[in-house]
């Protein structure tokens, strides 16, 4: 197969990125989010970590919440990422969950809401009718430190009620 | 109608939630295009002497630009000496660096003094090679006896400045006298309380990004104030008017982003000293050791009362960590001890400070800067004083409140408190919460033999806000010919809302619409004069400089109106509704703003203010906090937080509620669950977020606020500052529910914070009376 | 933050993996799920040369009836056990367990084989299928073996895979319903790794994090075999085990934790039959 170059530890990857196909040869050590930020030119994914910890990467991949600094991009080869830009309607129509953050004051300095909401998107997918309880257990991965997530547990809440 | 007191939703968010924040690594300036990467080499050892740094093989590397040492630094200007100060003067109590003997290098020289100082930096073509060439970086250390924690620093056996002879870098206060403040005391309470070292923490580390070209440096970082960073930068040789600062999307700061710390100089100096842009973001670890962190203070305490709760005399002695440099001299325990009475009125207090360098990262403001320190404390003795005495504690903060008629009002420590009420704040929240249905709860548990059992903690506190109203805040309004404003604020907004706050006061001063109004900040050639955002003083300050200006603009307007209308000025009148320009009384004849301006030099209208205040505000309140206790395991489980945080006057309660929720979690994370480690060689146990306990949503309750509205006569909008208070009175709250929960088993105290472990052991050590 | 730099390869079926391992040798790691071993090539604590990618070796997710077992691959992701309706109806505690795992984004990653291969002491499946006796099925260059759990983890981070070895799939027998189970995670924080925790599988216990590998309670299990009462059976929690003082938690305190997590887990099991 063509796909890894010899000898450069380069490899290449075809993902679709909110719904545009994008190709490039990059290292093998590349992690998808760099890929989002650097390649794909995507930067409203924000890296918080280095451990997996604070959640501020959370993507989509195939539908599901993941931490793009914890998956390869090469792994994510052939699968479709969605991010927060590609979250609103092609019309600009916020998305509930972005609507909600808005309306409910879910953000304060939002370098931790790109995957705030991406995981509540996830989340909401799964349960669609959570609990507080089942929001506050589901967001045990993103860490934020400006809103005490108050604000962001009552948007998660709105967003599945507008989503009724 | 006016906007002010209404809930608007912010005009930041649209950009935010879409395309997404820009913070300095999301930069795509063209200047920055082919930038370098900066990677710091950093210390491992705690405390030892540099004998050798090899850079053969880094230079070597593939992808490599530079590796530069404070080698390549020595054309740098050297630091002024401090001012010298005669002999009987108080120490400095400006939040300034010690320099002289204690003097901070930029990249370390001889000697380090905490693991993560940066000793060298490498520059790389690329992103992913900085750190496979920064491995490459060999430094030979000879280890030094580590200083890791006060004690050790007190002992003064191994110094961290031999020149200056001891590790103790400067004392204040007044001195302790004798115990007689003490005598007839029938209830005594004596003993330590630890603050113990916890990180900023902001979700966005510390990032910088610089160009040097065509004689000017432009310099991109994530900082609270970009005027200040200007005038810190100056230490690479270059005068103010030579350099730009900007302040882009900023990513959470908490005291931390202050100005510029080392790393940012040395890179902005590495732009200048390679010719290329040099762009740096550090990685959480570095974040976690190399960050100011805050808090970090030892309280050897003892209060003093009658057996039935009125408080006689209070005695805090503060000794502060300061880490292995002094960031801030005395300033932080000067606001402990300034503080240390809280809302109490204490016919005798006495409270001073020692300050110490240790080997670990350096202390600087964190939420609250030396104000929840003493607040945590006070509230702290407080409930434990009541519990030796036998009264309930609610009561004993009652009998002893500084009393609203008392107001203005001068504590034995020299604050002045402008206005409070405080048993007003304590009533709203007991009465909210259920308080007395909780006691009974509470006791049912008890006597039931249950193993999950409630605590209630309190806090009512004050604190000072805007400390420095004195250098006050710019704001520069100008209304243009179509009819839209904009404001240039010299705050610097990192999460605040302010650019929603401030157009809302333009908008109700002007009556132009929130969406024909731009707020601009973070600039210096856009605002070069500027004070920036901390210390809970932006609306006060800003906000009153917008509003001054603002009115400022009315006034120039409505001569340029009467000139236009051919009347009298005093026949001019603004209607805010509809932001139009009429003649009393005839309501034909209308202007726009378009028109006025349109008329006015330059087709604008624009007024440049500052805003002094002449003294600082008193924001306070009271919490409480719900817990409940596993005694079996000493596991804590927040259950409910009811607060009542009064700020005065509230212009919109959706950014002020925000303020208090991120303000609780953070006080009762300190509570609860975080801590910076150190071991007994001074290597960071907790440097990375999975052994540093960040508080996530699954720890805490939504909060129940309520409003309570005292203004201040300090400014002309009336308000306090809200940004620090939540933290101020959450930490206090949660740590004395926890003890509360476990007190009927004779638990006194128990130092924060309060993990499973600690709160297990003292149930085990506690004997019942 | 970023890791060193290695040869990434893919394989897409068993055959191949066993193959490219075969190649590369010593210098190649599997990579399943990624969320344990890029944490630690990010922090730079591990470095293989060559990363084999699983990710496309769609054969080995599954979770199948087998009658008297539920066969599991061993690159079912975490979210996918811990919603499968068989297993939550056959095998509630596994499922349970795979729920407890990390937080959501991670359970769309990791999978059940990574984990045990992975085997960290404090990790919380290996300790559950420890307690269902679970075996599990290897396969490598001189062909498929069984090993049961009770012999598979060897220390902190070692198991009994060999060089080039590959686990494919887990098979859990079905406990005797009514189930009496019980999962018992302790932590500060809920994303934390269990300070110390417990898997009950009818009279099977098994601890987490208290010792290099999960243990069966075999002190508990003895005394209720005998016939001792619950509260009686957990205070030997602590017996036979190794627990180590970190920055979380002192060695006598895990001890304590194990006592009262071991009665509450039997209580609850107890409860559930």
């Amino acid at each position: 197969m063509d796909r890894y170059p010899e000898g450069e530890h380069k490899v290449k990857v075809e993902l679709t990125v909110n719904g545009k196909d994008i190709t490039a040869d990059v290292e093998d050590r590349t992690l998808l989010v760099h890929f989002l930020r650097d390649v794909a030119d995507l930067t409203a994914t924000n890296i918080g970590c280095e451990t997996t910890s604070c959640g501020a990467c959370t993507v989509l991949l195939d539908g599901d919440s993941v931490k793009s600094c914890t998956v390869l991009a090469a792994q994510a080869d052939g699968r479709s990422v969605t991010t927060i830009e590609g979250l609103a309607s092609d019309a600009g129509e916020m998305h509930p969950v972005q609507q909600a953050f808005h309306e409910q004051h879910g953000l304060q300095c939002g370098y931790c809401t790109p995957g705030m909401v991406m995981a509540i998107v996830s989340l909401l997918r799964e349960n669609p009718s959570p609990t507080e309880a089942e929001v506050r257990q589901g967001l045990e991965g993103n860490i934020c430190r400006c809103t005490g997530y108050h604000n962001i547990v009552k948007a998660a809440l709105a967003a599945a009620e507008a989503s009724q | 109608m006016s906007i002010l007191g209404t809930r608007v939703i912010r005009t930041e968010d649209p950009r935010l939630l879409t395309s997404g924040g820009v913070y300095v690594d999301d930069l795509r300036e063209p200047d920055l295009a082919g930038a370098v990467r900066a990677t710091f080499v950093r210390s491992t050892a705690a405390h030892a002497l540099i004998t050798g740094i090899d850079t053969s093989a880094a230079l070597e590397a593939p992808g490599v630009v530079a590796v530069l040492t404070a080698a390549d630094m020595a054309d740098l200007p050297a630091p002024p000496p401090p001012e010298p100060l005669p002999d009987d003067a108080p120490p400095p109590e400006g939040p300034n660096p010690m320099g002289g003997v204690w003097q901070e290098p930029l990249l370390a020289v001889d000697r380090v003094r905490y693991v993560g100082e940066p000793v060298a930096i490498v520059l790389t073509d690329g992103t992913y090679s900085g750190e496979d060439v920064a491995e490459l970086v060999s430094v030979d250390y000879e280890p030094l006896p580590a200083v890791p924690s006060i004690e050790a620093a007190l002992a003064d056996e191994s110094l961290l400045f031999p020149d200056a002879g001891t590790n103790v870098c400067v004392k204040g206060g007044r001195p302790i006298g004798d115990d007689s403040i003490f005598d007839g005391c029938e209830v005594i309470v004596e003993g330590d309380v630890v603050n113990q070292r916890v990180a900023a923490l902001p979700m966005e580390g510390r990032a910088t990004a610089a160009v040097f070209k065509d004689g000017k440096l432009t310099v991109w970082t994530s900082s609270q104030n970009a005027q200040l960073a200007r005038l810190i930068l100056t230490a690479i040789g270059l005068p103010p008017d030579a350099i730009r600062v900007v302040a882009p999307d900023v990513g959470g700061g908490f005291g931390a982003k202050i100005g510029v710390d080392r790393e940012q100089i040395i890179v902005a100096w590495a732009a200048k000293h390679t010719g290329r842009p040099v762009r740096w973001a550090e990685t959480r670890n570095e974040n976690l050791m190399a960050m100011t962190q805050g808090r970090a203070q030892l309280h050897h305490i003892k209060l003093g009362g009658d057996r039935e709760g009125h408080i006689k005399a209070y005695r805090l002695d503060v000794v502060q960590d300061s880490g292995a440099y002094s960031r801030m001299g005395g300033f932080l325990p000067m606001l402990t001890n300034l503080m240390a009475p809280g809302v109490y009125d204490i016919p005798a207090v006495e409270a001073n400070y020692t300050a110490v360098v240790t080997n670990g990262t350096p202390i600087a403001a964190y939420r609250g800067a030396g104000r929840p320190e003493a607040a945590a404390t006070i509230e702290r003795v407080v409930d434990w004083y009541a519990a030796e005495a036998g009264v309930d504690p609610a009561l004993v903060r009652r009998l002893n409140f500084i009393q609203k008629e008392q107001f203005p009002f001068v504590t034995k420590t020299g604050a002045p408190y402008d206005t409070g009420d405080y048993e007003a704040a304590l009533d709203k929240v007991l009465a909210a919460a259920g308080y007395n249905e909780l006691r009974v709860e509470q006791r049912r548990r008890i006597d039931a033999g249950e193993t999950r059992l409630l605590g209630i903690g309190l806090a009512s506190y004050v604190e000072i806000t805007a400390a420095d109203g004195a250098a006050g805040e710019t704001a520069k309004v100008e209304v243009h010919d179509d009819g839209t404003a904009t404001v240039y604020t010299g705050s610097s907004a990192h999460g605040q809302g302010h650019h929603t706050a401030y157009a809302m006061i333009v908008t109700e001063e002007l009556g132009i619409p929130m969406d024909k109004v731009e707020v601009i900040h973070g600039d210096t050639d856009l605002i070069p004069d500027g004070v920036g955002t901390y210390a809970s003083r932006s609306l006060q300050l800003g906000g009153s400089a917008v509003h001054t200006a603002a009115i400022e603009v009315k006034e120039e307007a409505a001569k340029k109106a009467a000139e236009l209308f051919e009347a009298a000025e005093s026949d001019v009148v603004l209607d805010t509704e509809t932001g139009t320009w009429h003649i009393a009384g005839d309501p034909d004849k209308s202007l726009s703003w378009s028109q006025v301006a349109a008329a006015a030099e330059a087709g604008l209208i624009v007024a440049n203010v500052r805003f002094t205040a002449d003294r600082p505000t008193f924001p306070f309140g009271t919490q409480l906090s719900l817990v409940e206790v596993d005694v079996e395991t000493g596991k804590v489980t927040l259950l409910r937080h009811v607060t009542a945080d009064d700020a005065g006057p509230v212009l919109n309660p959706l950014l002020f509620e925000g303020q208090r929720h991120g303000g609780i979690a953070q006080g009762a994370a300190q509570a609860l669950v975080e801590e910076i480690l150190y071991d007994a060689d001074g290597n960071p146990l907790t440097a990375t977020l999975m052994d540093y306990g960040a508080i996530t949503a699954a720890e805490l309750p939504s909060f129940e606020l309520l409003t309570s509205e005292t203004p201040t006569t300090v400014n002309p909008l009336g308000v306090k500052g809200i940004g620090e208070a939540g933290t101020i009175g959450a930490t206090p709250a949660v740590h004395n529910a926890v003890i509360d929960a476990v007190s009927h088993l004779g638990v006194r105290h128990i130092d924060m914070p309060m993990t499973p472990e600690r709160v297990w052991t003292a149930i085990q050590k506690a004997s019942t009376r | 933050m970023i890791p060193p730099s290695f040869t990434y390869a893919r394989a897409t079926s068993v055959d191949e993996a066993l193959a490219l391992a075969a190649e590369h040798g010593e210098d190649a790691k599997y990579l399943a799920g990624g969320q344990s071993l890029l944490p630690l090539m990010k922090l730079r604590f591990a470095a293989p040369a060559v990363l084999i990618d699983l990710g496309h070796v769609t054969e080995l997710s599954y979770v199948r009836d087998e009658g008297t077992y539920v066969a599991i691959g061993a690159l079912t992701r975490h979210h996918d056990v811990a919603t499968s309706e068989l297993l939550l109806a056959d095998v509630p505690l596994l499922a349970r367990t795979a729920e407890a795992v990390g937080d959501p984004q991670i359970r769309h990653r990791g999978t059940i084989g990574g984990s045990v291969a992975h085997a960290d002491a404090a990790a919380d499946l290996p300790a559950t299928l420890l307690a269902l006796d679970a075996t599990f099925v290897v396969k490598g260059p001189s062909g498929t073996r069984s090993v049961p759990a009770a012999e598979f983890f060897k220390g902190i981070f070692e198991t009994a895979l060999e060089p080039g070895e590959l686990l494919t799939e887990i098979q859990v027998p079905k406990p005797a319903k009514p189930a009496a189970w019980s999962f018992q995670k302790f932590n500060k924080r809920a994303i934390d790794f269990a300070m110390v925790g417990v898997a009950v599988q009818g009279t099977s216990v098994a601890l987490i994090n208290m010792g290099s590998t999960p243990l069966r309670a075999a002190a508990v299990e003895s005394a209720l075999a005998s016939g001792a009462s619950i509260a009686d059976a957990a205070q030997l929690a602590a017996e036979g085990t190794n627990a180590g003082s970190d920055i979380h938690a002192s060695k006598a305190y895990r001890e304590h934790l194990a006592r009262v997590l071991v009665r509450r887990a039997l209580e609850e099991a107890s409860a559930r039959a």
